[in-house]
């Protein structure tokens, strides 16, 4: 759509990239204006060599043509000030990628074929939460990601809270992030990954420190609606949802597909492109390759107007 | 080029009385069909409908809203007048139990604000 990517549901879409919301954006906003700044000025160097060259006197012209020139110019010039900005660079950000500290907040982020697995770790790096599509953190702490993919390679892109580091099979990179303040961040894969790469968001939720535990418990049990009967989850059976699609608190289990058991509390859907409510749940479960063309999730052309409001009223239901 | 010109009067009450002929207008009093476009927008309709005026998606669950304005029905089955379409907006499956179409989550006012929107557009 045109503007709606803007408006709360898909809160912070698109990020903007020069406008840090954390420690860790920041010393990234710093060195892209530096960076900017520095071919600024080369660049306004060359053109006036170029005009004096073109135009010059007839003195000038001719230093300008000779070797030396080449020599400083075009030689050390560029191999100081780069090797300055190479060692600026890394000093700046080293710390972003430094492996968790003890007592930091650790979450796996895996980049998949068109959206985010996300889990909350333990101290000791054991799951103890499933989600997707959506990271939540507490506000003012530092957050460690611990990225890989289960595929192709990814990269995940929060402008606003941190780099962008790539996610590649088989490897673990580190990745800090903090927001400053509560609220919703954008983010989107920056790697192209193939078909709807450019419709793979995500939204990271920022809560109070205080509300974060509490958020965290409600999370770790099953949603109400989960564990009561409801037509809409015997559609869901009854369709195969579960071989794809885990809920908590059901027997339906898949791994293939994002968890479900509180996709009505997300902020978007189909991987931060959507506003989520039911009405684009059904859309979604309907036909989701008129909205994410290629995803991997078919169309349902064998259920009925009942059917899809039953399962996507239950869907939303799993707050 | 006087044969072009003899026939110019009849030409032109033909084109009038086809505009003549054109539905009637149905104002939805104080609706802003400007706030109706960003609900649209905001609560995602075009997950399921084709809509003329969003660029993305074009879902294709529900049926595509160009010259919705103009159309004579709602889901085939409504007349569409301006309270039938509110009502429908609102509440889809109160009107047609099988609809696929659920219960959107926007006020009555809103839904005024959707409907003053949806009947723009007209052009087919």
């Amino acid at each position: 759509m045109t503007a709606d990517r803007t408006v709360e549901g898909t809160a912070g879409w698109p990020p903007p990239a020069l406008d840090p919301a954390g420690p860790f954006a920041g010393p990234l906003e710093v060195l892209a204006w530096v960076l900017f700044a520095m071919g600024a000025v080369v660049l306004l160097v060359v053109l006036v060599a170029l005009g004096l060259a073109l135009f010059g006197p007839r003195r000038w012209r001719t230093s300008l043509g000779g070797e030396r020139l080449v020599w400083i110019g075009g030689l050390a010039f560029p191999v100081v000030v780069l090797s300055a900005l190479l060692v600026y660079g890394l000093g700046l950000t080293s710390h972003l990628t430094q492996e968790p500290a003890a007592g930091e907040m650790r979450v796996r982020v895996t980049g998949e074929m068109w959206w985010w697995r996300v889990a909350y770790l333990d101290a000791a790096g054991r799951e103890v939460l499933q989600d997707a599509n959506e990271i939540h953190i507490p506000a003012g702490r530092p957050v460690v990601l611990e990225l890989d993919s289960a595929d192709v390679i990814h990269s995940l892109w929060i402008p606003r809270l941190g780099g962008k580091v790539d996610m590649i099979p088989g490897r673990r990179n580190l990745m800090r992030v903090q927001a400053d303040a509560p609220g919703a961040y954008g983010g989107q894969c920056a790697e192209y990954c193939g078909g709807p790469h450019a419709l793979m968001g995500l939204v990271v939720v920022a809560h109070e420190p205080s509300e974060f535990e509490g958020w965290r418990a409600r999370r770790a049990a099953p949603a109400a609606a989960a564990t009561s009967t409801h037509p809409g989850m015997a559609v869901f059976d009854r369709a195969g949802c579960g071989a794809c699609h885990a809920v908590s608190g059901t027997a339906f289990n898949g791994l293939a597909g994002p968890d479900l058991s509180h996709v009505g509390s997300r902020r978007t859907l189909g991987a931060g492109i959507l506003p989520n409510n039911q009405g684009t749940i059904a859309g979604w479960i309907s036909d989701s390759q008129a909205i994410k063309p290629g995803n991997r999730m078919p169309a349902y052309p064998v259920l009925t107007g009942q059917e899809l409001r039953d399962v996507s009223a239950w869907l939303e239901s799993l707050k | 080029m006087t044969t072009m010109l003899r026939w110019a009067p009849l030409a032109a009450a033909f084109l009038s009385a086809c505009g003549d002929q054109s539905p009637p207008p149905r104002p939805v009093a104080g609706a802003d069909p400007a706030r109706g476009l960003e609900v649209v927008e905001r609560v995602g309709c075009a997950a399921c409908h084709a809509i003329p005026g969003v660029e993305w998606p074009e879902g294709r669950a529900g049926p595509s809203l160009k010259g919705f304005g103009a159309s004579p029905m709602i889901a085939g089955r409504f007349p569409n007048q301006p309270d039938v379409l509110t009502a429908w907006l609102v509440d889809a499956p109160a009107l047609s139990p099988e609809t696929g179409m659920p219960p959107m989550p926007i006020s009555e006012a809103e839904a005024r604000d959707v409907a003053a929107w949806l009947y723009t557009l007209d052009d087919r």
